[in-house]
């Protein structure tokens, strides 16, 4: 870990300046990521400026039925929300399906937002990573990519966005605020992470000056009817190989409405929209589900390594759907 | 501190009791201290620096920028370390010259054998200092063309060599003509890969200079050999050396060689004059330490209509390092298990640019059988015959390859009693046709062997006039409950209550126990024990048999029995401290332990007229997702023929362990080898997949509890056994669910897409 | 350096610590616990686990100076007036470990997942069920976050569920 500077402002516009000022800072929250990548190396901020301080750990009711989530808000606090579990619920099982109790008691939601991937090769300073080394290459196209990305890769990177919470917070058009000495932005969660083009080192439609301040979740009837379902190596405490967060609604055997969002399969949380808008209307049958996850993965862009991500993916996807249309949102 | 409740199982005789272990407390506070936990003032920290090439030299070293770094005292690479010497030539006489991870004389080469071989040391005062610093060293490279691929390598495989403890191979009549022959045959190829250690506790090493006296913090499976090893090396006398390890914080294999990590803590605490501790990182620990090898093996069975055996063909490739590894026992199982007729078998190596292979748990039998038990699996298909049918038709009377007597053999009863236990005729033999929702349920079984071993150790009894006894040897507790078992013995054997036996181990200046191998230590400190516990109690009576007041005057010692703290012959009879005070002797000590050559005479000698092993058989119930794949294992049984059990809770605990490895081997653990570069890629406990609790269902597991005639108090060994067949009774039982056979572990999701 | 106070095990202490420095070195370096464990320093095996103000956490993840005037419990700091804590004693009688590495890490984790488990915290078991019963399926997720490589799950699982269920 490079040395560096510490500083906890007490307030967002404290926090906001320090960065404005320092540009070599990095904001830190729970630190579960950003510390193991300082301590690898492919992080080194000149300055670490602590929101531990700040008052960004509520979670508000909205005028309209939604909800405003602190960016301090716990992983855990978030999953055990009352109102985020009656009228979420994807929400909170993938905020569950992710990482460990103590991780979640850590990381914060600002930070899962913008957790950086964990594709090995990024993580290691021998190898070819234009992420972390832009130019340098990319040793997983080549290399171990049974865990990489199928949807909106390029030539350049393959890697996945590893949150659990943000598929299902692309789902239910969660967006986020952000906070800098120039004013205040509102991004939409399915625009805040970038596909990886030509530039897979620039993570996020966000400047390094930018402080993500909250979450706002807008009223979605459907999701009160929702799962996340994720697929994984081991029972638990690993990463996704595919994840599905769904929402349905189905009235006389047909689907009135529908949210689907994949996780493990591209650089972002994946919002199907292409799926969404072909089970919209059509019938609540295996086979619409099919097609649907069909065109939604049609333009799949497989190794030998990942091929299976299709497949997986339109099977969690089917099944999924399956069980939201017998009723029940629970796990 | 203390604990509520009394344990009411804790009385004597204590031997096949469930007893608690001795090191509980210590483990539960959090007071016990493992290597990289002694303080010592002027402590510095170390770090190493990892080659990122597989093959080449080093042709420039640029150290400035971690010199720079704060706190940084010195970075040692082959440009200025001080030299060690090389490691020693293997000879059969002296064990501990095959201690030696690898053959690599670190930083006094600017040779790189492997991609992430250490190649230079930071120390520094701080571990953050120490870290940072390492990761500033530069260093440049001339690569050489490195073969690192093992799938690329392995047609090229050769004959691995027979030695006096390992045969490479086998032949009994004509295989292949018989599998020709065969009305009903099965050949599959296998591969496993990879497979690390993953020890929670990284390799770590305290280690102190004195002048010439030098004192290790170590983790280690075998003590003897760190000390040996170093006072080679280091150039000073073994005696000079003391190696310190009484918590091991895993090892499974991986601590049982010596690797650069130790060594370059001590070269960097001789360099600086400073004591040093070095701590691997996890990634360190993948580039530093060997793991399991990758192999691939064939197996073809051929059978009459009926099932019995004609033909079982076993081969096997496996690599080493071109600087160090050996070959594992991958055919073993297949020496041992069916009574065929017509027997070949052959294990094959390649050498590759890679870290040295090194031993894992039940190094060879856990892959081995995996193809053996699969295999035949696939024949009980074939043949339309119940899976444990099949194994009792080929069940042999005497060892199949070459008709040794088997010292114990207690299939047949394992399979009944676990059959019972799992419930094995519930089994609805079609594949897919038990469902539990979207489960596809299977039910899978598989044979579990590893040899029984036993290794020279001395142990030490003393025994004190408050009547305290003391068990002194340099035993290794990675979590086996060693000590506990050896105190148990010394109470049962020597009359006393177990409070009253201390044992002391995990200390080179005790008398030399046995390595932490081959699931021999409780049998081989335990015939030292029982030898020197006779020795004791002889001594104890001659101090009697004359004194004019003692009730044991005249006795014969044949007649007397250790109980109550003393010897008794009826109601007569008195106890040790009673013998010692009267003798005016504070204290009375022996030992016992075969010399090494007598010892490995009387193995070889053993060797030739038994095969001795630890036997059983795993049932196993798995759950396949219909849609996606994923595998659960829901039931497990396991009921093993290992002799002896001497403390019912640590034996059930370190056959479970097993199995959860065994777990871990079959769905999900991989270490993934860059065929390019030749790196671990990896190197990582989030993504080198060990079960998780949610992995784990309830494993029951039992014995037959029927002494060995011919092991050390009837021990045949728990360490290893349990792993063996867990990774076939999985595939069996995904089989059984979904008719699909997988021969490639780990079995992921998917491969059964 | 940043000079921080700290109250671990119910003492405060003041450390003058560089901000790179991890609370779990911290608390091994600088104030000489040893319980907590270094099994991997990344989050990913759970041998670190602490509590900071009763909440589990992975001190290897988290730096010191983040947690100045917080209350960390460690291993070391859960028997009292020298009675082993109801969990560590569980441990022992049903042979939850064996090693002993993951051991601190395990209980720590135990204890708080017993509390979060009593004030309502759902898991991806329960999904999002109002109340959760604490199953065997329920605990074994709930304590994912510890690695335990001897195996020793099963025990560990038996002793939570006796001290869970009187």
């Amino acid at each position: 870990m490079r040395p560096f500077d510490y500083v906890k402002p007490a307030d967002v516009a404290a926090a906001v300046r320090a960065v404005a000022t320092a540009p070599g800072a990095k904001f830190i929250g729970g630190g579960t990521n950003l510390v193991d990548l300082m301590r690898e190396g492919i992080e080194t901020p000149d300055t670490v400026v602590d929101l531990g301080g700040l008052p960004l750990d509520g979670v508000e009711e909205l005028p309209d039925g939604g909800l405003r989530i602190g960016a301090l808000v716990r992983n855990s606090a978030l999953a055990a929300d009352q109102r985020v579990r009656g009228r979420y619920p994807m929400l909170s099982q993938a905020i569950l399906s992710g990482a460990s109790a103590q991780l979640r008691n850590m990381a914060t939601v600002g930070g899962n937002l913008l957790q950086r991937t964990r594709c090995p090769y990024f993580y290691d300073q021998a190898a070819a990573c234009n992420k972390r080394a832009p130019g340098s290459g990319c040793d997983a196209l080549d290399g171990f990519n049974r865990g990489h990305a199928v949807l909106g890769v390029s030539e350049q990177c393959i890697a996945t966005h590893p949150s659990d919470m943000c598929v299902a917070l692309a789902a239910l058009d969660a967006v986020v605020e952000v906070e800098s000495v120039r004013g205040t932005r509102r991004i939409p969660v399915a625009d805040l992470h970038r596909l990886p083009g030509a530039t897979p080192d620039v993570e996020f439609e966000l400047a390094a000056d930018q402080l993500i301040t909250a979450v706002e979740l807008p009223p979605v009837p459907v999701a009160a009817n929702s799962r996340y379902r994720k697929v994984r190596d081991r029972a638990s405490y690993a990463f996704a190989l595919v994840s599905v967060a769904a929402a349905l609604e189905v009235r006389d055997g047909a689907v009135t409405a529908a949210r689907l969002a994949l996780g493990g399969v591209a650089a972002k949380p994946w919002r199907a929209r292409e799926a969404e808008r072909l089970l919209v209307g059509g019938p609540a049958s295996e086979e619409s589900f099919g097609r649907a996850a069909d065109a939604e993965l049609a333009a799949a862009t497989v190794r030998p390594g990942n091929a299976f991500k299709v497949a997986l993916a339109r099977a969690t996807i089917v099944a999924t759907l399956r069980d939201l249309t017998h009723g029940g949102s629970t796990a | 501190m203390t604990t509520k409740h009394a344990e009411v199982e804790q009385r004597a005789p204590y031997v096949g009791r469930a007893v608690d272990r001795l090191d509980g407390p210590a483990k539960v506070t959090g007071a016990a201290r493992y290597a990289a936990e002694h303080p010592y003032p002027n402590l510095a920290h170390a770090a190493l620096v990892h080659a990122t090439v597989a093959r080449g030299r080093i042709t420039a070293v640029d150290t400035a920028a971690a010199l720079a770094v704060r706190g940084v005292i010195e970075v040692l690479t082959h440009e200025n370390a001080p030299a060690m010497k090389p490691a020693p030539a293997l000879s059969m006489l002296n064990p501990s010259t095959m201690a030696s991870g690898t053959s690599v004389n670190y930083l006094a080469t600017d040779e790189v054998h492997w991609n992430g071989q250490p190649v230079a040391v930071v120390v520094a005062e701080t571990p953050e200092a120490a870290r940072y610093a390492a990761s500033l060293v530069r260093l440049t490279y001339q690569e050489s063309p490195a073969e690192v691929d093992f799938a690329a390598a392995e047609p090229n495989a050769v004959p691995q060599k027979n030695n006096p403890l390992q045969s490479a191979g086998a032949d009994k009549g004509d295989a292949n003509a018989a599998l020709a022959a065969a009305p009903v045959r099965v050949d599959l190829r296998f591969t496993t890969p990879p497979h690390s250690h993953n020890a929670i506790e990284p390799h770590a090493t305290t280690a102190v200079w004195d002048g010439d006296d030098l004192t290790v913090h170590e983790g280690t499976q075998n003590i003897a050999w760190v000390r040996q090893h170093l006072a080679q090396r280091f150039d000073v006398p073994a005696r000079r050396v003391r190696v310190l390890s009484p918590y091991v914080g895993g090892a499974f294999g991986g601590k049982t060689m010596i690797w650069a990590g130790t060594l370059l803590a001590v070269l960097a605490a001789r360099a600086t004059g400073r004591p040093v501790r070095l701590v691997l990182t996890r990634e360190g620990v993948f580039h530093t330490v060997g793991g399991r090898t990758p192999s691939t093996q064939r197996v073809a069975l051929g059978a009459d209509a009926d099932g019995r055996l004609t033909a079982l063909i076993h081969t096997s490739v496996a690599r080493t390092g071109r600087v160090g590894g050996g070959p594992e026992q991958i055919t073993s199982a297949s020496r041992h298990l069916y009574a065929a007729p017509n027997i070949h078998l052959r294990q094959n190596l390649v050498q590759l640019d890679l870290v040295a292979n090194t031993v894992m748990r039940a190094p060879g039998e856990s892959i081995g059988t995996f193809a053996l038990e699969s295999a035949m699996d696939e024949l009980a298909w074939e043949l339309g015959l119940d899976p444990i049918e099949l194994r009792m038709r080929n069940e042999p009377a005497n060892n199949p390859v070459d008709g040794k007597r088997f010292a114990h053999r207690m299939l047949r009863e394992a399979y009944a009693l676990g059959a019972e236990r799992f419930g094995w005729k519930e089994r609805d033999p079609r594949p897919g046709a038990m469902r539990d929702g979207r489960w596809l349920v299977g039910m899978g079984v598989a044979t579990a062997y590893h040899p029984a071993w036993q290794l020279p150790a001395k142990v030490g009894v003393r025994l004190t006039a408050d009547g305290t006894v003391v068990v002194r040897s340099s035993l290794h507790e990675m979590g086996m409950g060693a000590a506990t078992a050896q105190a148990q013995i010394a109470a049962d054997t020597l009359g006393v209550p177990m409070e009253a036996v201390r044992v002391e181990y995990g200390d080179s200046d005790l008398p030399p126990g046995p390595g932490a191998g081959g699931s021999g230590q409780t049998a081989s400190a335990a015939a030292a024990l029982l030898a020197a516990s006779h020795k004791l109690k002889r001594s104890v009576f001659a101090l009697a048999r004359h004194a004019p007041d003692s009730p044991l005057r005249g006795r014969r010692l044949d007649r007397l029995e250790a109980r109550d703290g003393g010897l008794y012959e009826g109601s007569a009879g008195e106890t040790y401290a009673a013998i010692l005070t009267r003798a005016g002797r504070d204290h009375l000590e022996a030992e016992a332990g075969p010399g090494m050559l007598g010892f490995a005479a009387k193995m070889l000698r053993d060797r030739r007229n038994w095969v001795k092993a630890a036997s059983g058989a795993q049932f196993c119930e798995v759950r396949v997702d219909q849609d996606t794949g994923e595998v659960r294992v829901s039931r497990w049984v396991g009921v093993f023929d290992v002799g002896t059990v001497i403390n019912t809770k640590t034996v059930a605990a370190q056959l479970r362990g097993g199995i959860v490895m065994g777990l871990g081997l079959a769905l999900s653990e991989e270490t993934l080898v860059d065929r390019r570069t030749g790196r671990v890629v990896n190197a990582s406990l989030a993504e080198n997949h060990v079960p998780v609790h949610a992995d784990v269902p309830r494993i029951d597991v039992d014995w037959l509890g029927d002494p060995d005639p011919t092991m050390p108090l009837g021990l045949l060994g728990v360490g290893e056994v349990s792993i063996t067949g867990v990774g076939a009774a999985v595939a069996n039982a995904v089989r059984h669910a979904t008719g699909r056979r997988i021969l490639d572990l780990p079995i992921t999701l998917d491969k059964l897409l | 350096m940043t000079e921080i106070r700290m109250r671990v095990n119910g003492v405060v202490h003041s450390l003058d610590v560089e901000p790179w420095v991890s609370l779990l070195d911290a608390l091994r370096e600088r104030l000489g616990l040893t319980g907590p464990k270094k099994g991997c320093d990344q989050g990913a095996c759970g041998a670190c686990t602490v509590l900071a103000d009763g909440v589990r956490i992975n001190a290897c993840l988290a730096l010191a100076v983040q947690y100045a005037d917080k209350e960390i419990t460690t291993i070391e700091g859960l028997a009292q007036g020298g009675e082993l804590h109801p969990v560590q004693q569980a441990f022992i009688r049903h042979d939850g470990f064996q090693c002993g590495y993951c051991t601190s890490g395990q209980i720590c984790s135990a204890v708080a997942m017993l509390a979060e488990h009593a004030a309502g915290m759902p898991s991806v078991v329960s999904g999002s069920a109002a109340r959760a019963e604490l199953t065997d399926a329920e605990i074994r997720e709930r304590m994912s976050g510890n690695l335990c490589r001897c195996g020793a799950y099963n025990g560990i699982l038996d002793a939570i569920r006796e001290v869970a269920t009187p």
